[in-house]
């Protein structure tokens, strides 16, 4: 795998926004960004409302990711453009959902939304109309989904990952600073994780880093060793999933999967093993 | 938010103040362009030791808040032409420090 197979830069969104099975899908939390503007031609998917079931926690079934893609008029052949706000945190957790699901032809664009304001791109406001389709999704993929007692058996087994900032690592914040820290969950880490911010994997622009920089910085810096499975988890799953995106997509790593239920889930579970303070 | 998953994402300026918050340790402020309120752009915050702790996109007045924890703290604030500033300050719990960060507008 290289980079241009799951990546594409702006210029290259822009020579080809208009082309036929190619689909751009702006990803976000804070949907008011869509509103305002967006990448000629994007369509939206909104993370909470599109991603995820209205009463369990657990994301929308097959049925529900075929008819949302369906509507959305995206076809199983489309090459499908993701990107989206927050450093692409979101774009990214959509990228590894459309993998669960199968879609085989996805790509972030790098830098994402935030690259494009800053390099002062187009933005407009309106929403493309795409004809609906018969979307056929796959059963979820579980090589990439990690589960609660899969996290607490890989507990000094496996590489866990933790992409939180170092202060929620430390037990210091509950959330991202943008955030009330007033959370349920109790505070720290899963122990024998290592703290890798996702943070370091980009650019300040949002762009990830060269893959040689990439690769010194898990195998190197912080001491992963590639030759064991890995899971990267973080609050809920998005930024972790930005990391599953560096760790699988771009190093090429075999088997790393992304624990969505993360911070908020392993934080409230009963009886497990907590760690608080910096990493060793 | 009561029984919502809220996600990591930040809104444009950052999530509003509540009645809820009184024991939050907020900083929060506004970002110029040659003195008005810059539009487009991104607010940064960085721990003690310069590591990304939140980002949020600039309000439509410029705006920007977080939610840290005592302590000191680095707002660093990206616009478009590779327009950068910085600015230090010290959060406490049940305090908001407030700030202003001018950045200069590129030329042309």
């Amino acid at each position: 795998m290289t980079r241009s197979d799951v990546l594409v830069d702006a210029d290259w969104v822009e020579a080809h926004l208009g082309d036929p099975g190619v689909v751009l899908v702006e990803v976000d939390e804070d949907t008011s960004a869509y509103d305002k503007g967006h990448i000629a031609n994007a369509v939206r998917i909104d993370w909470r409302k599109d991603l995820q079931d209205p009463v369990r926690r657990d994301f929308v079934d097959r049925h529900g990711f075929e008819e949302l893609l369906s509507a959305r008029g995206i076809s199983n052949d489309d090459l499908v453009i993701l990107y989206g706000g927050n450093n692409n945190w979101f774009a990214a957790y959509a990228y590894w959902y459309f993998r669960l699901y199968g879609h085989a032809n996805v790509k972030l664009l790098d830098g994402g939304r935030k690259k494009w304001e800053l390099d002062s791109r187009d933005l407009v406001t309106e929403v493309p109309e795409r004809a609906k389709t018969s979307y056929k999704a796959q059963e979820q993929d579980t090589a990439l989904r990690a589960f609660r007692d899969e996290v607490v058996a890989a507990i000094g087994q496996r590489n866990l990952v933790d992409v939180r900032s170092p202060d929620e690592f430390s037990g210091k914040l509950l959330a991202p600073a943008h955030l009330p820290q007033e959370q349920a969950q109790r505070a720290g880490h899963i122990p024998t994780a290592k703290n890798v911010p996702w943070s370091k994997a980009a650019n300040d622009d949002g762009t990830f880093k060269p893959d040689d920089d990439l690769r010194k910085l898990y195998a190197d810096e912080a001491g992963l060793d590639f030759s064991k499975d890995t899971i990267a988890y973080c609050r809920i799953g998005e930024r972790s999933a930005h990391t599953w995106f560096v760790l699988h997509e771009l190093l090429g790593q075999a088997n790393v999967k992304n624990y969505d239920g993360s911070w908020t889930e392993y934080g409230s579970l009963v009886g497990v093993p907590i760690e608080l303070g910096a990493g060793r | 938010m009561s029984g919502e998953l809220q996600g990591c994402g930040a809104p444009a300026g950052g999530v509003a103040v509540t009645a809820n918050s009184s024991g939050e340790a907020i900083i929060e402020g506004t970002v110029t362009a040659d003195g008005a309120p810059a539009s487009v752009g991104y607010a940064r915050l960085l721990n003690d030791d310069g590591e990304f702790v939140a980002e949020v996109p600039l309000g439509s007045g410029g705006g920007f808040r977080f939610f840290a924890a005592p302590g000191n703290w680095t707002v660093r604030v990206l616009a478009p032409g590779g327009a950068r500033a910085e600015e230090t300050v010290t959060a406490d719990r049940g305090h908001t420090t407030t700030l202003t960060v001018s950045i200069t507008a590129p030329v042309g």
